[in-house]
């Protein structure tokens, strides 16, 4: 991409960008950029877009970002109707302009689902995320309680299979890229993690039960199998999760209605 | 101001055992009575704010990103040092102290740092009982590695990611606490003051990014747990967001800032490829173990590919400068070599602002001993990573690395209780001061977040609190607070009504590159006395040009820029201004004038203390204060990597 006198290869593109307040209808802007880098990633780009919009005296598109080096999972952007682009395996803020073409029309919108709605142009309120694991995405251990680390022994390849889904960051690409809005990847990877450790046993029916009950009840669709979520996962966390964790319900939920038979124990609940 | 450290008398081993035996409780009908705020929500907030609730307090945790999970904690890639010794190499507590203290060049305090390095083994127990996926030997049991030139084997981790894994943690324990209603999460709420009722910390104000709205809130203590502040060099490997306005506001209403030119410049990041920059990557200091450092020798070779550049043209410097470190050489030694080759005009890489900032990380001859095939094993999610961001194949051609700011050593003063000179206001984390002095090891950053946010704040603010009667914390209604909010609407409605022709993002450039160039890598008397004129200067045009567009009433991005880039302006001449009077050279900070041939010369006689800033007034300097630091059971030494 260098060329041999130092300077760089430049792209003038046409951009097609979301434009929302919140609460009220949104529309899209154009608007021309000229001299993009080829180097830039796609959020200096609308850096640039914005440096722009402010010498015009209008007001810059707002969007969620922040560590840039796709581990935070605050950027969001559907480009050309792709959660996080074109590229597979990344999110926006690693996806770069060499990856498109001089003169080029890129569509820019926001995460669309019904359990994201628009806070304003292309950042949503992905608070539902939270919500999931509030309600028991977590193995319950207090400070200061824990025993010796190498009490637990954890087989590798559980802590290898662990650590798989534990990548997840939480972007919400997968709920964008789902015709049904389905959370099922995200809740998968959470379950996947916390319910194959052996730390994360005692709690097991629980949080799933729980973690499933707060998914529906925030909006997400259900899961029919299409795959996208798995296509634009910028951590490729496979559809697997989603089985296990349908396997997981099923064996609470079945769980429960026997026990739910017999006599309430007397410890509660 | 009266900085006393609260060191507790005693040996050094059992100083915190002791203080501890002797730290106030509150009775547990009592503590639901008690409001806390956390400020963040990284590994030491967000370790703070799950504690104090288990605890039976009243918490509300706020932060600026979206949710906590997304605090830059996040983003360390190496690991977490502990002294638990499983290695059976000789490992102790005595011995993670005495590298933490000599990797900080002699300027942290010696009780801080042993008490780090105490609690260190019990971050561990507690992030693997909360199913972090630390990695793991066949036989079940938790893998360690050696970093940062250690020799001892104490590092844990996650593969890349240990800060996610160990953030996640945290966040699930603080989850865990916000679904039982006992901790209020305010997500994108920024702080933007800090508010004192009889000279206490009784609260904060926020601006509700989404709505615009200010907001005040009261408490019987306020924890700031508020990370660094290296984005007042533009570039740096920090997030977009992070700032040092919370910090900053405290300061103004009275706490002590200390050693802010204490900065780490991390040696091995992505280098800078254009005007249009936001931000740089860092790439695992692992590769330096088989990548070898070079430049042209021949200025004029530097615009040709790497390829024509025959062997005997090439200069490895760093094997030239320290033949028994060779490309080892640790990360300040290291980066400042890299400067001075490019200093000379023999950087490669794009012509950027007319310089090429660049030097060649070189893996052919790895590649030629080892085969492709075990370099891609070693390191290719990283070669994976350098190629997606810079469209560059490095098994076919070398990386070009050039250093950046990643952590910052200064920070709010505290003592030994992580109490700020503000009675009542609390700082952990990057935040505040306490544990690295002049440099940070690898792979202790995530240890201490964790530390203060686990294992000491839960201690030391339920000691303050005891000596606070049960509701007698002041309501928001009260005029301390009123005046904060006035001040707070002030100051926004000033931001957005200058209307000049410049936006926020020029002057936070213009101030990085006034940082950069003169209290970077080196800094010398002349060039720091020219950047704080500089820097007045920069202050006074951004209160009459900058251009704020967007609403007070809605999701404003360049709203929060400009109230941002407006305090590290401000920092940024208390940090000039530390760097020029500290007439030293310690870690991190290398005074030109003080060396011996190209190495960080201490003056243990004059400068073993803290320096700790206090606020005069808008647009005056600050004002010095010391802390002198006394070692008691350490001998101070030399570094030398020669």
């Amino acid at each position: 991409m260098v060329q041999d006198n130092g300077k760089e290869t430049t792209l003038a593109l046409r951009l097609r960008v979301w434009r929302q307040r919140r609460g009220q209808p949104g529309a899209f802007e154009e608007h021309a950029l000229a001299a993009v880098p080829t180097s830039a990633s796609f959020l200096e780009m609308m850096d640039m877009l914005n440096e722009q919009l402010i010498k015009e005296g209008k007001d810059t598109f707002a969007f969620d970002h922040d560590c840039r080096e796709g581990i935070c999972g605050m950027c969001s952007m559907t480009i050309n109707g792709m959660p996080h682009g074109p590229l597979p395996g990344v999110t926006t803020c690693q996806l770069h302009m060499r990856n498109f073409r001089d003169g080029e029309t890129i569509t820019v919108e926001p995460w669309r689902a019904r359990a994201f709605p628009v806070l304003k142009d292309l950042a949503v309120d992905r608070s539902g995320f939270d919500k999931v694991i509030q309600a028991g995405g977590f193995i319950t251990v207090r400070t200061g309680s824990a025993p010796e680390a190498n009490n637990i022994p954890v087989p590798k390849p559980v802590a290898d299979e662990a650590m798989d889904a534990a990548e997840c960051i939480g972007c919400g690409a997968c709920v964008a890229s789902c015709k049904n809005g389905s959370a099922m990847l995200f809740v998968g990877a959470k379950i996947n993690h916390l319910n194959i450790l052996p730390q994360g046993q005692a709690e097991r029916d629980r949080r799933t039960l729980a973690m499933v009950k707060t998914m529906d009840e925030a909006g997400f669709g259900n899961c029919t199998n299409y795959g996208e979520c798995q296509a634009h996962c910028p951590k490729s966390i496979t559809l697997d999760v989603i089985a296990k964790l349908n396997r997981d319900y099923l064996r609470a939920r079945v769980k429960e209605f026997f026990s739910s038979t017999g006599k309430p124990s007397k410890g509660g609940e | 101001m009266k900085l006393d450290s609260k060191i507790p008398a005693g040996p050094l081993a059992d100083k915190w055992n002791n203080h501890k035996a002797k730290l106030r409780l509150v009775n547990p009908a009592n503590r639901r009575k008690y409001h806390i705020i956390v400020v963040g929500s990284g590994l030491a907030g967000s370790a703070a704010a799950a504690s104090f609730a288990e605890m039976g307090y009243e918490v509300s945790c706020f932060c600026y990103q979206d949710s906590p999970r997304r605090a830059h904690s996040i983003a360390a890639q190496g690991g977490i040092n502990a002294a638990k010794n499983y290695q059976n190499d000789g490992d102790s507590v005595r011995r993670l102290f005495q590298d933490t203290i000599k990797g900080g060049d002699y300027r942290a305090r010696e009780a801080n740092v042993y008490r780090l390095a105490q609690v260190s083994v019990n971050i561990i127990d507690q992030c693997v009982a909360q199913g972090v996926p630390f990695a793991r030997e066949y036989g079940g049991l938790l893998a360690n590695r050696s970093f940062g030139g250690a020799q001892v084997s104490r590092t844990f981790y996650a593969r890349g990611q240990t800060g996610q894994q160990l953030l996640i943690g945290a966040y699930s324990a603080l989850s865990r606490q916000i679904g039982l209603g006992t901790v209020k999460m305010h997500t994108r709420h920024e702080m933007l003051d800090l508010v004192l009722v009889d000279g206490k910390a009784k609260g904060i104000v926020t601006r509700d990014l989404v709505t615009g709205a200010i907001e005040s809130w009261a408490a019987d203590v306020v924890v700031v747990c508020t990370g660094g502040y290296g984005n007042v060099f533009y570039l740096s490997t920090n997030a977009q967001g992070c700032n040092v306005t919370a910090t900053y506001r405290a300061h103004r209403r009275g706490a002590g800032f200390a050693n802010p030119c204490y900065t780490q410049i991390h040696p091995t990041c992505i280098p800078v490829h254009g005007e249009d920059q936001s931000k740089l990557t860092l790439m695992s200091e692992s590769l330096r173990n088989d990548g070898r450092v070079w430049v042209p020798k021949d200025a004029a070779d530097c615009g040709k590919p790497a390829a024509e550049i025959p062997e005997d043209a090439r200069d490895y410097f760093l094997e030239r400068k320290y033949p028994s470190y060779g490309n080892l050489a640790p990360r300040d030694i290291a980066s400042r070599a890299a400067k001075e080759v490019c200093d000379e005009g023999r950087g490669v890489g794009q012509l950027v602002d007319g310089k090429r900032l660049g030097v060649y990380l070189d893996f052919s001859a790895a590649i030629r001993r080892l085969g492709e095939a075990e370099i891609r094993a070693r390191y290719g999610n990283l070669f994976d990573m350098y190629e997606n961001i810079t469209g560059e194949n490095a098994y076919k051609q070398p990386m070009r690395i050039f250093p950046a700011v990643h952590y910052t050593m200064g920070g709010l003063w505290v003592d030994y209780n992580l109490q700020s000179n503000i009675p009542g206001l609390f700082v952990g984390g990057e935040a505040n001061f306490s544990d690295h002095g002049a440099n940070r090891l690898g792979a202790s950053a995530l240890m201490q977040g964790l530390a203060d946010g686990y294992f000491v704040l839960p201690y030391t603010v339920t000691d303050y609190l005891a000596g606070e009667k049960p509701g007698s914390r002041p309501s928001t209604d009260a005029p301390e607070f009123k005046a904060v909010v006035k001040d707070v609407n002030d100051r926004v409605a000033r931001l957005l009504s200058i209307n000049g022709t410049k936006s926020p993002r020029y002057y936070h450039k213009a101030l990085g590159k006034i940082t950069w160039e003169k209290c970077g890598m080196a800094r010398d008397k002349a060039g720091l006395e020219g950047a704080i004129r500089d820097l007045q200067a920069l202050r006074e045009d951004f209160w009459k040009n900058v251009k704020v567009v967007g609403a007070g009433d809605a999701l404003a991005p360049e709203l929060e820029r400009a109230g941002r880039v407006a305090d590290f302006l401000d920092f940024g001449i208390m940090m000039c201004l530390d760097a020029l009077t500290r007439e030293e050279s310690c870690g991190g900070h290398f005074r030109v004038e003080h060396q011996d041939a190209g190495e960080a010369k201490r003056d243990d006689a004059q400068f073993a203390h803290s320096a700790v800033w206090r606020w005069t007034g808008d647009g005056q300097l600050p004002v010095r204060h010391v802390e002198p630091l006394v070692y008691e059971e350490t001998q101070l030494s030399t570094r030398s990597y020669k």
